[in-house]
């Protein structure tokens, strides 16, 4: 059975440069492949959703987009450099631009939530301790966690640590955050406020914001771009903006996961 | 919705008959439960088998009991055989609850290529790959020291990212911490050498040299190998457990994304301390040593406090001590290099953090064995 690629174009309005492109990229543990001919842009400004279904690669993508694992073949650009033709010292001071929310939270257990939090502006800037200590402050009341500067990273809830982490890949006030599965074992309700907090960095601070999901509320409630990864044929059967995804697109994967539709829904 | 109905208790039973035109209906009776005596599947294979190749199955299941995974992992491979022989099998007269889960088991078709294959490699093919290993591994050790060296270079011209309370903080994990162990052990090394020796000594009249004994014995190699041995099992494990731990949880990830180097920020700090803290400990593992000794010396064999301190003194010099002490320096280094190394190399599960750490303790054993060796024959080349 051959599927047909379907890449839509996203034809927005304003005109957008292209933050992240992705050439060729094919992805493999050994000779595992797990992913191949990736090939789509992340516009400036964009709510970029990775999607597909489980065990299909997602988070292995986002892996590579942050310089944390080597691509078998092919390139990723962020404007006209290219992250894995840097020495390793310059990719290393390249990625302090992106700030990063991992699936577990990721926070430094032996540090407290505003040593989290203050650790890269101790490293990268010239503030003074008080000063970091009001930035963390102010990144912990943005995402809601006002007053548990000094709790350690064992003694909040899972939500309360997702949103540390949150708060941490903040602190440097990136130009592209990057969140790996944000709202998974979150209740719906908090999982909601994630999502709109999500839409007010990229409309206050203009990042751009990257998400791995397969939650279809958050995809189509914050997402304007898209790319459908393909664990069966290991490549993407489409890109683009999720809600045109739905309207337009045939094939028929991508239109059951965006439905829910048939059992296995992915 | 049609529970599994509840008749009677009799156990499970089959039986077949045949309708015209290749037909074979087989009669379900009885409980099919995991729990039950279920029939072979052979049962079927014969009676499919006997004279005419069926065309269809049906099945006739008013008689059945309760049912359970027993019937349909039962159903599951009679479909697979039936599949395999061209013959249609029709599940109308199953339950209905045992229809739907059986369309739900064929719903997703395998993957190919997902299965494991469990390919069995020839004794040659074995042996290759645990030498290509093997050599990896070493690989992988000496890229680790070299890195740890960068960052130690880093650290003298004032470069290396490190938290001084984190230091501080591991200095006392690995040093005071571990005082009451190493007392412990110490005195009872003493006491054992002092023992030992007397044994012997006390043969021709000369239980005086248990000082002697006790001393350079503690001094030049015991407390130090011993010091070694019970941090390589309490502190290097920990190491090894902990950076493991950060491995699984992506707080490593966490780090090098923030561009901040694990080694200079992780490793440095625990090698720099027990690299201080062990040759601290040991010379404090000299001092119960020869405290056991005394005991001994005291109490057993009616040496006065002033003559075994004496002894000791005299027979004591200063490069026993300095020989202990550089091997508890290295000892240090090597189990601290351990901790860290395989704590760094841990996969993301819980029972790779156990790996890790067993494998931390015994690379660090291992380490201070034959580095004692070495250590052993220079000194004896070198005439110290």
């Amino acid at each position: 059975m051959t599927l047909i690629n379907s890449k839509l174009k996203t034809q927005n309005s304003k005109p957008t440069k292209p933050h992240i492109i992705v050439r060729d990229l094919t992805m493999a543990y050994g000779t595992n492949v797990i992913q191949r001919d990736l090939t789509f842009n992340v516009n400036q400004g964009d709510i970029f959703i990775i999607m597909g279904g489980s065990g299909c690669g997602k988070s292995t993508l986002l892996r590579h987009l942050i310089g944390l694992q080597t691509p078998a073949k092919g390139q990723v650009f962020y404007g006209d450099v290219s992250l894995w033709d840097m020495d390793p010292d310059e990719r290393e001071r390249f990625m302090r631009r992106f700030g990063i929310l991992y699936q577990s939270g990721a926070l430094w257990s032996s540090m407290t939530l505003a040593e989290n939090i203050g650790l890269t502006l101790e490293e990268y800037t010239d503030l003074s301790h008080s000063e970091i200590s009001e930035i963390a402050s102010f990144k912990l009341a943005l995402v809601g966690l006002a007053g548990f500067e000094d709790y350690y990273p064992s003694e909040i809830s899972g939500g309360m640590k997702k949103r540390a982490g949150l708060a941490r890949a903040m602190a440097l006030d990136p130009e592209i955050l990057f969140f790996d599965e944000p709202s998974a074992g979150l209740d719906p309700i908090s999982a909601r406020l994630l999502d709109d907090l999500i839409l007010e960095l990229r409309d206050s601070l203009g990042s751009t914001i990257v998400v791995v999901t397969h939650e279809l509320a958050s995809i189509f409630a914050i997402g304007n771009n898209s790319v459908f990864l393909d664990g069966e044929t290991k490549t993407m059967i489409a890109t683009g903006d999720p809600k045109k995804l739905l309207a337009e697109c045939r094939n028929p994967t991508v239109h059951a996961f965006l439905t829910r539709g048939e059992p296995g829904k992915g | 919705m049609d529970k599994p109905s509840e008749k009677g208790q009799i156990s499970s039973g089959l039986s077949f008959s045949r309708q015209a035109e290749g037909i074979l209906v087989i009669e379900l009776a009885g409980n099919w439960t995991i729990n039950d005596k279920l029939p072979p599947l052979s049962d079927v294979q014969k009676e499919v088998e006997k004279g005419l190749l069926p065309v269809q199955i049906v099945f006739d299941a008013k008689d059945l009991g309760k049912w359970d995974s027993g019937l349909l992992t039962f159903l599951v491979k009679l479909i697979e055989i039936c599949s395999q022989k061209d013959i249609q099998v029709q599940k109308d007269g199953l339950p209905q609850g045992a229809q739907r889960l059986l369309h739900l088991a064929f719903a997703v078709p395998e993957r190919k290529g997902d299965r494991k294959e469990s390919s069995r490699l020839s004794f040659l093919a074995k042996t290759g790959d645990s030498a290509v290993m093997f050599w990896k591994s070493i690989f992988e050790m000496i890229t680790f020291v070299g890195q740890v060296s960068v960052a130690f270079i880093k650290m003298l011209t004032g470069k290396a990212r490190f938290r001084g309370s984190d230091l501080l903080l591991i200095i006392q994990e690995c040093g005071a911490d571990a005082l009451p162990i190493i007392s412990l052990i110490s005195i009872l090394v003493g006491l054992i050498l002092a023992f030992v020796g007397s044994i012997q000594l006390k043969m021709f009249g000369a239980q005086i040299y248990i000082a002697d004994l006790v001393g350079i014995a503690m001094a030049r190699a015991m407390a130090a190998v011993m010091t070694g041995i019970v941090m390589a099992g309490r502190t290097g494990a920990s190491f090894a457990a902990r950076i493991g731990t950060m491995q699984v949880n992506e707080e490593i990830d966490a780090l090098k994304t923030s561009g901040i180097s694990p080694m200079e920020f992780l490793v440095l700090p625990r090698i720099l301390a027990l690299s201080i803290m062990l040759p601290l400990l040991t010379l404090y593992a000299d001092l119960m040593g020869i405290l056991g000794g005394l005991i001994v010396g005291v109490v057993g064999f009616d040496i006065s406090f002033i003559e075994y301190y004496n002894e000791t003194k005299s027979s004591l010099t200063l490069t026993n001590i300095w020989i202990g002490l550089v091997s508890a320096f290295v000892f240090g280094v090597l189990v601290a290099l351990a901790g860290c190394l395989r704590g760094m190399q841990c996969g993301r599960s819980a029972s790779a953090v156990g790996d890790a750490t067993t494998s931390a303790v015994v690379t660090g054993i291992v380490s201070i064995v034959v580095a004692t060796a070495v250590i052993t024959v220079v000194c004896n080349v070198l005439g110290i």
